[in-house]
């Protein structure tokens, strides 16, 4: 293993409700949704319509930019509704599943054996396409670019994020597949970015893949950060990266000819009665999993995903295609008396403006108030100390503001993406949504550059 | 607790667009949010926020104001006494320098926060906590002397044409307390510099002879003789001059609560004393007169330097945006006040015109940071 890179910049959120790694037996789900707002940029063609038979990997619709790439169904069943917004903007593709579980078979093979294009065309049959995104832009990759490297993250380090390298035990043989299929689609190599903390031994085996140990406080676990310290990103260069449950997903692929969507999700938060991983389907209605083991049942906060980069969605909403994690939190719609000016016992904070740095191991109950209202950027270098990129981040959010896009070019916003400024939005006295503001400079990019 | 949100829900709709009160909106939204912080949630994004906010950051830096307020008061009081000879114990030495101090405080913010609100509500912006520090920093570093309507006119003027012609705070360019003193500096100079302004006068009654009120400064600068008091009379601060500036200790006590806190930056505090006393140290080699031999150390105590330092250096809207930035802005800053001090026949201080001299560069300095960031990226395509 190459030197452990350390990562100063950063900060663990300490939130309550963390899922011990523990599984329970998740109920039955009946509705089961694809949504193509979880791709960003994606202008979807539909290939379905309502009342239709699919099986499991059954195309539903493909990109209109790239129509090679494929979104598959992630279950058996019929299309129950097409859900459709303003403009006829399609929202979501509900199927309702038959439980039987019928897949279509795209034929195992031996990844080692194929050529280039063979693997490229079985990812895009199987569905797995959308699983690999790339670097810039963070969005879903295009098949005829070659990529410098592909780079994996091992680990997430983000609030109460599951565990990889303990729930992907037992899936060695998948992710060997996968990481052959990736070193086929790439010249340069495939990077595994590791906890250098925790136990790897899932990782221990992997041949073909250079693997790298990082240390620190989120954004550790980011994979753009990862790449920054490997191999940085420079302007016309494109990386991509997948997670490496999908990566899994992308093995059995191979292994077993079969798309498979089902990923261990980790449902957490302090609202969550028995914080525990499950077996759960990408794209399944949350509805029965929420039943029964949340605290309440208002004023809750559903986020497939984590609290900093996840969507919310509603009880009866479904989980997004990228996530493995549900986090609840109570919802933060209430006035605080004085909230500014009492000590803050109970509040955590990047700052030492609250006395709860009295308490450092305490774990915080956090919900979604803003504490305070948007105002000018006037505080300067709390960016900095939850960045770790050798990249100013309050200058690059401004240029996107302005939308002076070479500006962005040199101050690097091919390097990043907006989860990389979760917590600059997080720590920001301001309450700036620095996530939005880079996603729309990154849009910007696109759309001038294409 | 709940009847005041309770009240504060009934009349809200008043001020709402269409209530009858719809021009007293940004008012209102300042006091409910002074009560209460608002129950707005995330909408996207990050869906949990550190609750530090504008406020929060505000009144950390006024509570690390406390020390050189409540030591400013008393030194006031102490200053008058021994200026007319009179016998008082402490507590009435603080109470004399409270009394003069307190309608100081109260126009400061008067017409401060008034000009901010009507500003505000222009724009149908919620009103900015900026203010909330400068209303107190003006108080602090003019004379205690100074008319209330003269005080009022520099406020204002610092407001519009420091802060709102920019578009309010975050926006300035230049710090609002400093253009309010500066404004008074060069319009009233009479009131501004001098032997007796910074010792409370009494109208009516006659100095003790002897007694010349002239700060550290003024007598090096003008006399070129080293001051009576001694190093540790004004580490603690028993020396004449502005509220907050005379007393080392309490400035330091603040500067503590400031960098614990993370609120101000201690690149800047500490690269502005290194820069002054490098400064010192070099007009040491030269020695041509008694002031530029004197030890370095000295500057650190007198006049305005640490409080500019601590206070007025560090504030992150006009001070350098870049990490790397502020070491060179702090240390631009003790350099050039050392070198006016010294080197300038007219101006016995000059913390004021370095931070709005460097106030007016950091935008530069800012740009070379940047600039080397970028030079940086371009360099990895170019040796690939």
């Amino acid at each position: 293993m190459a030197e452990t890179v350390k990562i100063k910049k950063g900060l663990d959120i300490a939130l309550v409700g963390e899922a011990p790694i523990e599984y329970s037996q998740a109920p039955t789900v009946e509705l089961f949704a694809l949504k193509p707002t979880d791709f960003h940029g994606l202008v979807p063609k539909l290939l379905v319509k309502q009342g239709d038979k699919v099986k499991t990997g059954t195309a539903l619709f493909y990109d209109k930019a790239n129509p090679e790439v494929k979104f598959v169904s992630p279950v058996s069943g019929e299309i129950k509704d097409i859900v459709r917004g303003e403009r006829r903007k399609v929202l979501e593709v509900i199927i309702a599943s038959d439980n039987q579980n019928t897949a279509e078979d795209f034929g195992s093979a031996d990844v080692l054996k194929l050529t280039t294009e063979e693997v490229k065309q079985r990812i895009l049959d199987g569905g797995m396409w959308p699983f690999i995104k790339q670097r810039p832009y963070d969005i879903v990759a295009k098949p005829n670019e070659t990529p410098k490297a592909i780079f994996i993250s091992g680990f997430d380090s983000s609030p109460l994020a599951p565990v990889y390298s303990e729930i992907l035990k037992g899936s060695e043989k998948a992710l060997q597949a996968g990481i052959n299929a990736l070193c086929k689609l790439t010249q340069g190599k495939v990077h595994l970015g590791v906890n250098a903390k925790a136990d790897n031994s899932v990782y221990a085996s992997l041949k073909n893949v250079s693997v790298h140990a990082f240390e620190g406080p989120h954004p550790a676990g980011n994979v753009g950060i990862q790449i920054h310290h490997i191999s940085p990103i420079n302007k016309g260069e494109v990386v991509w990266v997948i997670n490496p449950q999908d990566l899994v997903a992308l093995g059995n692929l191979f292994i077993n000819g079969t798309y498979d969507a089902t990923r261990n999700i980790v449902l957490c938060g302090s609202e969550v009665i028995a914080p525990r991983y499950y077996k759960f389907v990408l794209g399944g209605s949350v509805k029965a999993l929420l039943s029964k083991t949340l605290k309440t049942e208002q004023k809750n906060r559903i986020i497939s995903g984590n609290v900093l980069t996840g969507s919310t969605i509603s009880t009866d909403g479904f989980l997004c295609a990228y996530h493995h994690q549900i986090t609840v939190i109570p919802e933060g719609d209430y006035h605080e008396f004085f909230g500014w000016l009492l000590p803050g016992f109970g509040k955590f904070s990047a700052s030492h403006a609250f006395f709860s740095w009295f308490c450092k191991n305490k774990k915080y109950k956090m919900d979604s108030n803003l504490h305070g209202g948007h105002r000018a950027l006037v505080v300067t270098g709390q960016y900095e100390k939850v960045f770790p990129m050798d990249v100013l981040p309050v200058h690059l959010v401004k240029s996107a503001i302005a939308g002076d896009i070479d500006q962005m070019e040199r101050l690097g916003i091919y390097e990043v993406a907006p989860e990389d400024f979760a917590l600059c939005e997080f720590v920001c006295s301001s309450k700036t949504e620095v996530q939005r503001i880079i996603r729309e400079g990154l849009d910007l990019i696109i759309k001038e550059m294409n | 607790m709940k009847a005041i949100r309770n009240y504060v829900d009934k009349i809200k709709p008043n001020f709402e667009k269409g209530g009858k009160l719809e021009s007293f909106n940004s008012f209102f939204d300042a006091i409910e949010t002074f009560l209460f912080v608002p129950n707005k949630v995330s909408k996207n994004g990050v869906h949990v926020h550190d609750p530090i906010d504008l406020k929060r950051t505000m009144i950390i830096v006024i509570v690390a104001l406390i020390p050189s307020i409540l030591f400013g008061a008393w030194n006031v009081g102490y200053q008058n006494a021994l200026a007319y000879g009179l016998d008082r114990t402490l507590l009435e030495n603080f109470w004399v320098g409270m009394i003069k101090l307190l309608p100081i405080i109260i126009v400061s913010y008067g017409v401060g926060l008034g000009i901010e609100i009507i500003m505000a509500q222009k724009r149908g912006h919620e009103v900015n906590e900026g203010f909330f520090v400068s209303g107190m920093l003006i108080p602090l570093i003019v004379p205690i002397n100074i008319p209330l309507w003269m005080l009022a006119l520099a406020v204002a003027f610092a407001v519009v044409f420091g802060k709102e012609v920019f578009g309010g705070t975050g926006y300035n360019i230049m710090n609002v307390a400093l253009v309010a003193r500066a404004f008074l500096f060069f319009a009233y100079p009479g009131q501004m510099s001098g032997d007796s302004v910074w010792v409370l006068n009494l109208k009516d009654q006659p100095m003790v002879d002897g007694f010349s009120g002239a700060t550290p400064l003024a007598l090096l600068n003008q006399t070129g003789t080293m001051p009576s008091a001694s190093l540790a009379d004004m580490f603690f601060g028993f020396i004449p001059g502005s509220v907050g500036e005379t007393s080392v200790l309490a400035i330091l006590i603040g500067a503590a609560i400031l960098i614990f806190t993370g609120v101000g930056s201690w690149k800047i505090m500490l690269s502005t004393v290194l820069g002054a006393l490098g400064m010192g140290y070099i007009f040491n080699l030269f020695g041509i007169n008694a002031y530029m031999g004197i030890n370095p150390v000295y500057h650190l105590v007198m006049g305005g330097l640490m409080f500019g330092a601590v206070f007025m250096a560090t504030d992150p809207v006009t001070a350098t945006s870049t990490e790397k930035g502020k070491w060179i802005y702090g240390a631009m800053i003790g350099i050039l006040v050392v070198l006016i001090r010294v080197v300038n026949p007219a101006y016995p201080e000059g913390t004021m015109l370095a931070i709005l001299l460097m106030n007016v560069w950091a935008p530069l300095i800012d740009y070379y940071v940047v600039e080397s960031n970028v030079k940086k990226r371009l360099k990895r395509i170019a040796v690939k």
